[in-house]
Order: C-alpha cells, then sequence, then structure tokens
C-alpha cells in the first residue's frame, strides 16, 4: 500500500534531526534594517516583510517528493520569528542540549544571532513590549504560576482553513480586495484609510504568495531538465505546471488542491508563528470532488490518489513547532503543532459527511503513523457505526490516534455563541480539543488557567506558600470560615481577581498583536477579514471568541470534597489541622494522607458526592469568564484542556486535600486525578457529562485501554456504544490511550497512580491492582504480544 | 426483600451481549478447585486481607466481603448505566456465587428489572431445585449456563457435586424466547479432553431449548493470589502456569457439530 518513495520521503521525515534555522530570522532583520520597513502602516510592512521572506528563502525540493515546499531550507530546519520573540545563546544551547525533543544549532547559526538578530531585536520585539505593558499583579501572578500566557511567544492563531479557499485562487482573493477597497467610504468611514492599508498588506501578501509559488516551478523545470529518469522528469515537470497554476487560480485536480493547501499552510506558518500552526479542517469534504472528479476522468486511480494524500501528510511531519525560549525550552518539548485533521461529522446541510475521502484518509493515517498531522474524528448521530469502527481499529494500535469528538455538541457550543448552523456544522475542533467555525473564526486561546492553585491560596487568605508572596486577596484566615460555603465564597471572589488580572492583560496583549503584528496574509484566508478590511488580529473575522483554559478540575473538585467531608461534616480535622498537614507535604499525616486518598469520594466515579463540586467549580468559572469582552470585539469563553500544562502547574502546586503531594502533576482535562477512578469507564463518562459541555470551547477527557478491549467487532461494537453514550450525554471529547506494556510495568512499580486501569484476564475483566503479581506479570507478556 | 452482594461491576463486557452491569451474588453451593472467585463461596458475609500501595509502602486490610442489599438498593445502581445499555443492547447480569442460592431475591430483581425495561441475563451452573430453575429461567431474557463436566464422578470429584441435577435441569428445559448461552470453563485434565468433548456435543444435541453459542473460557490461573488473601490454599489440583488447553480443538469440535462457538465470552 505504501510505495518505495513515500517509504523513502516517511523515513527522510522520520530520521530529520530538528534544528534551528536562522535563515527566517536574517531574512526578516534585513527587511527591517532597510527603508522598506520605515515609514509604512504595519500591515503594508508586514505585507511587504512576508514578500521580501518569501522572495528571498530558499527553494527546497526534496528528492522524490510530489507535493513541495518547506518553511526552512530543510525539512524538520526549523524557523524562529524574532519579531516576536528572541531566542538567547544561551536558549540555543538549551535547546541543542535538551534531553527530549533538541534543536540543534550549529556555529553559522549561533553566529548569526550573535552577531546580526540579536544585536538588532534585543529590547524590540513583541515580547519586550508585552512584558513592559504588564502590571505587577500580573507578573506576581505568572510567576506564580495561577496562569500562562499563550501570546508570549506565539502570535495569535487557533483557526482553521474553511470551504472557500477550496474554490478560489489568490487572483480572485486579489479582487475581492480591489472590491472592497472600491466600497470603501473615505466620507463617513472614519477607520477607511486604516482600512485601506490593511486592504494593500493583504494584497502584497497574497502576491508574495503567488510568487513564492512561481519559484518553486522555476526551481522545478530546471531540476526536470537535469533529470536523466525519464519518469522523474515527466513528473518534475508535471509539478512545475501545477505550480504554476495554484495558488494563484483555483485547484482543478487532487494534485493541485493538495499543493494549493500546503503553499496557503507555509504562507500561514512564514508569516508568523501562529498557535496550532493551521490546519486544512474538513478534508475529507473538501477533497471528495477533486478524488472523484480524478477518479472520473482517468486522471488518476485510487493508488495514485493515495500516494498523494500520503506525500502530503509527510510535509506536516517536517515542520516541528516553534522552539521556545527560557524557563519553557528547558521545562517542556516543544511539542508538535496540533494540526488536527477532522473528518466526518454532518455537512453545511446537517446531513451525514462520511464519505469515500473519509476512508481513504483514515487509512492514510493507519498507513503513515505520523506524529503530523494529527487526526480526529467527527461522530454525529448520523455517521454510521463503520466510521467508527474503522477508527477504532487504528486507535487500537496505540498511536493515540484518531481521538473522538462530538459534533452534535460542537454544533450546539458553537450555536450557543451565536454561529449560523451553516457556519457551526462548517466547523469542528482544532489544536486539542478546541471547537471553532471554520474558515469564520478567530478563536485564540489565551493562556491555562491554574484553579487549583487559586484554591490553594484561598485556604492561605492570598498568600502564596511557594513564592513566599502575597499573590491574592486578601479573603481570610481559612479557619475563620465557619461554613463550605463561606470559604467557596472566599475561592470565588480570588477567581475573580485572577480572572480580572488576566483578561487586562489579555486585553492589552490583543493590542499589541493588532497594532504592530497584524497578519495579512492569514487575513485573506478566513472571513470576513477582506469585506471588513480589518486585520485577524484586529478582530476582521466575523466570529471572534477569546478562551481561558481552566485546569486541575478533578484535583480541585476532590479537594473541596475531602474538606467538605472532613473538615466540615465529620470535623474529623480542623481546618488548621488540614491547612497545617498541606503545609508539611503531609509529613507526619500519614493516617490522615490515607483516609484523603482511600476513604474520601472522588470525581470520576459518577458519585454525586464528589460530582457536585466539579458543577460548581465549573459554574463558577463560567461565570467569571464566559460573556465578557476583549477589545477587538471578541467574547471571552472557557474550555477545559490542560495539553502538557497541568504538569507545570503541578510543580508550582503544594500539597492538596484530595492527598496529593506537592509538585506532583495535577489532574488533566476534566479527567479523574489519576488512577482515582475506579467505577469503571462508564462511571467516568457520566461523572464527565455532568458538568455542562455546551457552554464550554471544548474539555478534554482520557481514558485508558489495553489492547484487549480491542479484539473483536463485539468489543468494537462495545466501545461504539460507550463513545455515543457519552456523546448521548452531550460529552463533548474522548480519547483512547491503549496502554503498553511499559505502561503496566509501571503500574505495577506505581499502583496508586494506577487504580482505573483495567484489563482483561480472560472472559472477563478485572483493575490491574487487583491481581496478583504473577497474573500481572502474564498480562504484561500478552499485552506485549499484541502491541502493534 | 434483602440479597448478598458482593460485588456490583459496570462496563462488564465479557457477561453476555453489550454493555452491561454484572451483580455478583454471594454464595455457591459447588467448590470447583478452579474457581476465580473464592470469596463467593459462602453465603455468609466475610472479611479478605486487600493490599493497599500508597507511595511504594504496601499494607494489608482486611475488607469485608458481601453486603446486604436492598433489591432497591440493587437497582439504584443498575439503572445508573441504563443509557449505556440502550446504546449497545446491553442490560444487567446476575452471576454469583451461584445467584440461583439466592433465588428469591434473584427472581423480584429480574422482575423490577423487567417493569424498568432492562434486559436481564443469569450466569448460572444450574445447580437448583427444578422449581426455582424453571421460574428463574422463566424469568430472564439470557440464560449463561455452566458446563463444568458432563461426566458425574469427575464433576464430583472437581466441584464437590452431581451433575445430574444441573443436566437435568438443561434437558427440562423449554422456554420459548429465552436466549441460552452455554459456557464451559476449559480447566486441562478435566474437560479438555476429546472424550470430555465429544460426550458434551452429544449432550447438547439432546436438549430442545436451542443453544445459541458455545463460549469456551480458557483455563487461567485465575484469582489464585485471592486464597492467599482469604487465608486459605489455592487448590493442588491446580494445573500449572504453563498448562494450556486446547481450546482450538473445542472449538472446532463443537463448530464441526453445528454449534456457534466463541473463545472467552
Amino acid at each position: 500500500m505504501i510505495t518505495e518513495r513515500v517509504n523513502k520521503l516517511r523515513r527522510q521525515s522520520l530520521d530529520a534531526i530538528n534544528c534551528i534555522s536562522a535563515e527566517r530570522a536574517l531574512i526578516v532583520t534585513r527587511f527591517h534594517q532597510s527603508d522598506a520597513a520605515r515609514e509604512v502602516s504595519a500591515p503594508v510592512r508586514r505585507g511587504r516583510c512576508l514578500m521580501y521572506l518569501l522572495n528571498n528563502k530558499t527553494i527546497c525540493i526534496n528528492p522524490g517528493e510530489l507535493i513541495v515546499g518547506e518553511r526552512g531550507p530543510a525539512p524538520k530546519a526549523t524557523s524562529t520569528y524574532p519579531e516576536v520573540t528572541l531566542h538567547s545563546l544561551e536558549d540555543l544551547d538549551v535547546l541543542h542540549n535538551r534531553a527530549k525533543v533538541s534543536f540543534k544549532s550549529d556555529e553559522a547559526v549561533r553566529e548569526a544571532y550573535r552577531d546580526v538578530i540579536i544585536p538588532f531585536w534585543q529590547g524590540k520585539t513583541h515580547r519586550d513590549k508585552m512584558m513592559g505593558n504588564m502590571t505587577s499583579e500580573w507578573k506576581a501572578a505568572y510567576d506564580a504560576g495561577i496562569f500562562t500566557e499563550f501570546q508570549e511567544q506565539r502570535a495569535p492563531g487557533h483557526t482553521v482553513l474553511g470551504k472557500k479557499m477550496w474554490s478560489k485562487g489568490l487572483l480572485d482573493i486579489i479582487d475581492d480586495i480591489e472590491k472592497s477597497r472600491a466600497s470603501l467610504d473615505f466620507f463617513n468611514d472614519p477607520q477607511a484609510f486604516e482600512k485601506q492599508e490593511e486592504l494593500a498588506g493583504m494584497e502584497l501578501a497574497a502576491s508574495a504568495l503567488i510568487r513564492y509559488s512561481e519559484r518553486h516551478a522555476e526551481e522545478l523545470v530546471q531540476l526536470a531538465q537535469a533529470e536523466t529518469d525519464d519518469k522523474r522528469k515527466k513528473e518534475l515537470e508535471q509539478m512545475a505546471a501545477v505550480c504554476r497554476r495554484v495558488p494563484a487560480h483555483k485547484p482543478e485536480t487532487l494534485h493541485e488542491a493538495l499543493q494549493h493547501y500546503w503553499f496557503i499552510h507555509l504562507g500561514v506558518i512564514t508569516e508568523l508563528n501562529p498557535w496550532d500552526s493551521f490546519n486544512p479542517g474538513r478534508l475529507d469534504q473538501h477533497l471528495l470532488p477533486f478524488y472523484q472528479q480524478d477518479l472520473a476522468s482517468g486522471r488518476l486511480t485510487k493508488e495514485e490518489a493515495r500516494e498523494l494524500l500520503h506525500c502530503f501528510w509527510i510535509k506536516f511531519n517536517n515542520h516541528p513547532a516553534p522552539p521556545k525560549i527560557g524557563v519553557t525550552a528547558l521545562e517542556s518539548n516543544t511539542y508538535t503543532d496540533f494540526s488536527l485533521i477532522n473528518l466526518g461529522g454532518v455537512k453545511e446541510d446537517g446531513s451525514d459527511a462520511v464519505n469515500e475521502m473519509t476512508y481513504l484518509l483514515l487509512e492514510v493515517i493507519q498507513e503513515m503513523r505520523l506524529l503530523q498531522p494529527s487526526s480526529m474524528i467527527q461522530v454525529s448521530k448520523k455517521n454510521p457505526d463503520r466510521f467508527i469502527h474503522k477508527t477504532l481499529n487504528i486507535i487500537r494500535t496505540g498511536f493515540g490516534q484518531p481521538s473522538i469528538f462530538n459534533t452534535d455538541a460542537i454544533v450546539q457550543e458553537l450555536m450557543r455563541q451565536g454561529k449560523t448552523p451553516e457556519d457551526a456544522r462548517n466547523g469542528g475542533a482544532s489544536g486539542c480539543v478546541e471547537s471553532g467555525a471554520f474558515g469564520t473564526e478567530a478563536y485564540i486561546l489565551t493562556g491555562y488557567f491554574n484553579l487549583t492553585k487559586i484554591f490553594e491560596l484561598t485556604l492561605h487568605d492570598g498568600f502564596d506558600p511557594r513564592t513566599g508572596r502575597q499573590v491574592g486577596l486578601h479573603t481570610g484566615e481559612a479557619d475563620k470560615f465557619s461554613t463550605f460555603n463561606l470559604m467557596m465564597e472566599a475561592f470565588e471572589k480570588q477567581v475573580n481577581y485572577f480572572v480580572d488580572i488576566k483578561i487586562r492583560g489579555n486585553n492589552v496583549i490583543e493590542k499589541l498583536f493588532a497594532i504592530n503584528l497584524p497578519v495579512p496574509f492569514l487575513s485573506l484566508l478566513i472571513d470576513d477579514c477582506i469585506a471588513n478590511g480589518c486585520d485577524y488580529n484586529a478582530g476582521g473575522t466575523r466570529y471572534n471568541s477569546s478562551y481561558i483554559q481552566g485546569v486541575g478540575l478533578g484535583s480541585l473538585t476532590d479537594s473541596l470534597t475531602a474538606i467538605k467531608q472532613h473538615v466540615y461534616d465529620q470535623q474529623t480535622i480542623t481546618m488548621k489541622g488540614m491547612i497545617q498537614a498541606l503545609d508539611s507535604n503531609f509529613q507526619d499525616y500519614q493516617e490522615l494522607r490515607k483516609e484523603l486518598v482511600f476513604n474520601t469520594p472522588k470525581w470520576g466515579n459518577d458519585d454525586d458526592t464528589a460530582d457536585r463540586h466539579a458543577i460548581g467549580i465549573f459554574n463558577l468559572f463560567f461565570k467569571a469568564v464566559d460573556g465578557r469582552q476583549s477589545p477587538r470585539g471578541a467574547t471571552y469563553r472557557i474550555n477545559m484542556l490542560p495539553t502538557t500544562c497541568h504538569i507545570y502547574f503541578g510543580q508550582v502546586t503544594g500539597a492538596t486535600p484530595d492527598g496529593r503531594l506537592s509538585g506532583i502533576p495535577l489532574s488533566e482535562g476534566i479527567s479523574p486525578v489519576q488512577g482515582a477512578d475506579h467505577c469503571g469507564p462508564t462511571a467516568v463518562l457520566k461523572s464527565a457529562a455532568k458538568i455542562d459541555h455546551i457552554k464550554t470551547g471544548g474539555t478534554l477527557l482520557n481514558q485508558k485501554f489495553t489492547p484487549s478491549f480491542f479484539d473483536d467487532n463485539e468489543s468494537y461494537g462495545k466501545l461504539t456504544a460507550l463513545i455515543r453514550s457519552y456523546f448521548r450525554m452531550d460529552g463533548h471529547h474522548i480519547q483512547f490511550n491503549v496502554v503498553n506494556a511499559d505502561t503496566l510495568r509501571d503500574a505495577q512499580k506505581h499502583p496508586e497512580k494506577y487504580r482505573d486501569l483495567i484489563v482483561r484476564v480472560a472472559g472477563y475483566s478485572d483493575y490491574f491492582n487487583d491481581l496478583g503479581e504473577d497474573l500481572q506479570d502474564e498480562i504484561i507478556r500478552r499485552t506485549e504480544h499484541s502491541d502493534c | 426483600m434483602k440479597g448478598i452482594v458482593f460485588d456490583i461491576r459496570r462496563y462488564a463486557v465479557h457477561d453476555g451481549p453489550g454493555i452491561r452491569t454484572t451483580v455478583f451474588l454471594k454464595g455457591c453451593p459447588l467448590r470447583c478447585f478452579w474457581c476465580h472467585n473464592p470469596e463467593s463461596q459462602t453465603s455468609a458475609i466475610g472479611t479478605i486481607n486487600k493490599r493497599r500501595t500508597l507511595d511504594g509502602s504496601v499494607e494489608w486490610l482486611a475488607s469485608t466481603v458481601g453486603k446486604e442489599m436492598t433489591a432497591d438498593e440493587v437497582m439504584r445502581e443498575i439503572i445508573r448505566d441504563r443509557l449505556y445499555f440502550e446504546e449497545s443492547k446491553g442490560g444487567v447480569t446476575f452471576s454469583g456465587g451461584e445467584p440461583l442460592m439466592q433465588h428469591g431475591f434473584l427472581l423480584e430483581m429480574l422482575q423490577q428489572c423487567h417493569e424498568e425495561g432492562i434486559n436481564t441475563a443469569v450466569d448460572t451452573s444450574g445447580f437448583a431445585t427444578s422449581e426455582v430453575f424453571s421460574k428463574v429461567a422463566a424469568t430472564t431474557d439470557l440464560l449463561l449456563f455452566d458446563i463444568k463436566s458432563i461426566d458425574d464422578q469427575c464433576h464430583y470429584e472437581t466441584t464437590g457435586q452431581s451433575n445430574h441435577v444441573i443436566l437435568k435441569n438443561l434437558v427440562s428445559l423449554d422456554v420459548p424466547g429465552l436466549r441460552l448461552i452455554i459456557r464451559i470453563p476449559l480447566i486441562p485434565g478435566v474437560n479438555d479432553g476429546l472424550k470430555s468433548l465429544t460426550e458434551t456435543i452429544n449432550f447438547l444435541k439432546t436438549i430442545r431449548q436451542p443453544v445459541e453459542r458455545v463460549d469456551f473460557l480458557p483455563f487461567h490461573r485465575l484469582g489464585q493470589h485471592k486464597y492467599e488473601a482469604l487465608g486459605l490454599q489455592p487448590s493442588p489440583k491446580l494445573p500449572n502456569q504453563q498448562a494450556t488447553t486446547n481450546t482450538r480443538e473445542a472449538l472446532s469440535l463443537f463448530s464441526a457439530a453445528g454449534f456457534r462457538v466463541k473463545e472467552g465470552g
């Protein structure tokens, strides 16, 4: 199924070593040193900058490939964005030597940084401006680990290509720009001039990408002339023809459609480093007509189409996320860039969208087994079971893809926010789990919000034991809260206080981007920036949302349950005693800790004693954030996802009343605390569905299974029913993590972390922890055997 | 009415069709030497030592096995997963122990489930009076009927009871619409020989109630850690870890005889 060519390209992509390329930074610096960058409006400057970049960057065409174009000069040669954030020489060292996901930099890169890039950008980056504009309260909260800031090192992104660009070329877009320009009203619209400048920037950006594709065509013609292999020569000539047509004109064939998108993708990620890179969205919908036409006209066979798709897939994997600076570079591996391909769901008219391209793409996902692009399926009640079964068949191989989303919930979420049914149905999820209207919305994530830490501060009258600073409000000594409700009122005050700080910061950062770093290229793609003559970063899109992502729901729920039960209801310990236990990290409080860990109800067991606190926290957080407005006209919303931030937030949060020790990761997403659920998956999903997912823009739920739960058609049927049940309860997302033998070995060593782990024994299932060691060993052997 | 329940498991996916909640009733008249739920054998509430680990330190705690529950209380647990039953065409399975030992309670539960529109299965050894057996068979939607050994002598030696009553119950079974799945735990040296398998086939051909499927549960040294936790010794008769049953032969023999078969439940 995989051709020799694809095998080679895939291998090449997997083997390529991440490195820093200074090329982009050098070109951008050179541009900013030139007159072209001076005395012009920001959108024109950015348009010219992109033009200069694309005219001068190295054209990379890898041997054997069918889809061309790299952001850097070679696969995995990763660009940097000094106008946003500047890597120091120490950062380059850290990235070079980092144990996991390192980025190598050679002497030439270091020299370029030392002699050109750093001297020019020092003190002038977006990050410098941003930090200079934050209040001392913001900085204290940020240092304490109350929240993170997404736009500190990367530009606002979180958007996905909609339908428009699959039936338009950039020349058509330039026509649209012309029309918008013609309608400018210099008599009555005080913004007319700004709009004219923005439209000028957009036109520059569109022309820049057209020129970039022509440069590829020229290079391909040269390669074709030099090529001795007749077959490859013909391919190169054909690829040159494709690059002359797209993205200037609308694509007509599958090959053109894929190359068209890929140039657009490169345009977005070269212009700036937006979060979640970018992604083609509902790929099975978009590609189907090209595929069908090509098959019908005899232009392509199914296998040739598959090969093109394979080549397309590999392009994503060649592009790691731009690496971070400072502490973030040290502590977090810069992970993949979250291009999340959406399959399935419903069409604009609400009907079942699963088609033959859906199944072909599922095969491609399985055959490629690459981290990027990542993939998800949208499941609507209208989609057939076969679609889910095919997906489970990939999930069972244990590489964490595709994840599974509830279309019907996403549509409801988007409509609650005021989108039309059509725009909602054309949407989906991107990044990790974030709902958005594809092609029409800027839904910008602004940062993770550490709810558990805020509770820790509440128990200490706003004082942070870790940094030794008064970070929060004085809401009173915790032992003076005579009732649980009084404690919760104090907590709510603290949450509101920090939400205010966060939003104030966001509103400033948003302005900085709108004023200094507009994105005229991205603005071409997302409606209605052109018609509005307004940039993506300035609120030009049809829908604008800003998100704050709540983290630690499980840990905090279990903590509140513990306080309610032990301090207020049963009064087995005083609040003072509890806080002493927490401050000592449970040293000398081992018996109390056992009570908290083993004999206190936990979130994730379909037990209202615990679950009602989750609902309470959720509602309180929702109330604090939802509906507030940003300067660009966005509405603030919440979602509940951590990516990997629950680990960092755990590091800065002391021991918690659920028995968690200081520094241990918080619970992730809306999942129960690791190992705290022990009533099986149906109970977990029921708990999870008790919060109102429709009021969020995404929630994340992980479930562990061993491969034995994916044995046969019958088990697929049961898992399908499990998914459909969760979605009937309006659950947003579920991801099955199929555990491998290593995980089971870890579970043998650390059973307390894996109380939820169910394994199939023989015709029945049991908790892994409950099995004798020899049987555990046997299951490990068996799992090893069935690992794929 | 109250019953003694020793466990309620949700997302039980090997105890009948669909997603099920399995209610384990305590007490069993048989003493199969391979039993992987020894704590379910006695009818009375007892204790078992359970291991608990926190930060690597292990402790053993006496933990109660069995809980007295009213039918309403059990029903509340069952109903929690109704949505999953609906989506998967699943339901509730009563297992044990031997659920027919608490037949009064069992019948009340079956009745209540039917009033709620919840599909029921009973996992039984068939060791009960014909009166009890026929009442349960007439009330449940599905019977999971275990056959341990077709040879009476062998049955007596390995389970402590004759199979006379069991086979008689199966022969007399004739309930229109009742689904019947035969379950055979394949124990090396007990019932996995050609003779035993052939005799079981011949017997099953004589019964009136249509057999929907025959499930084979391959032997594992399951649950022996529980014996230690109960302060009991695992049976010396237990085959060793390496002993494997000839599941494939059993599957092909039964299949050739016209039965639908399945490995695992």
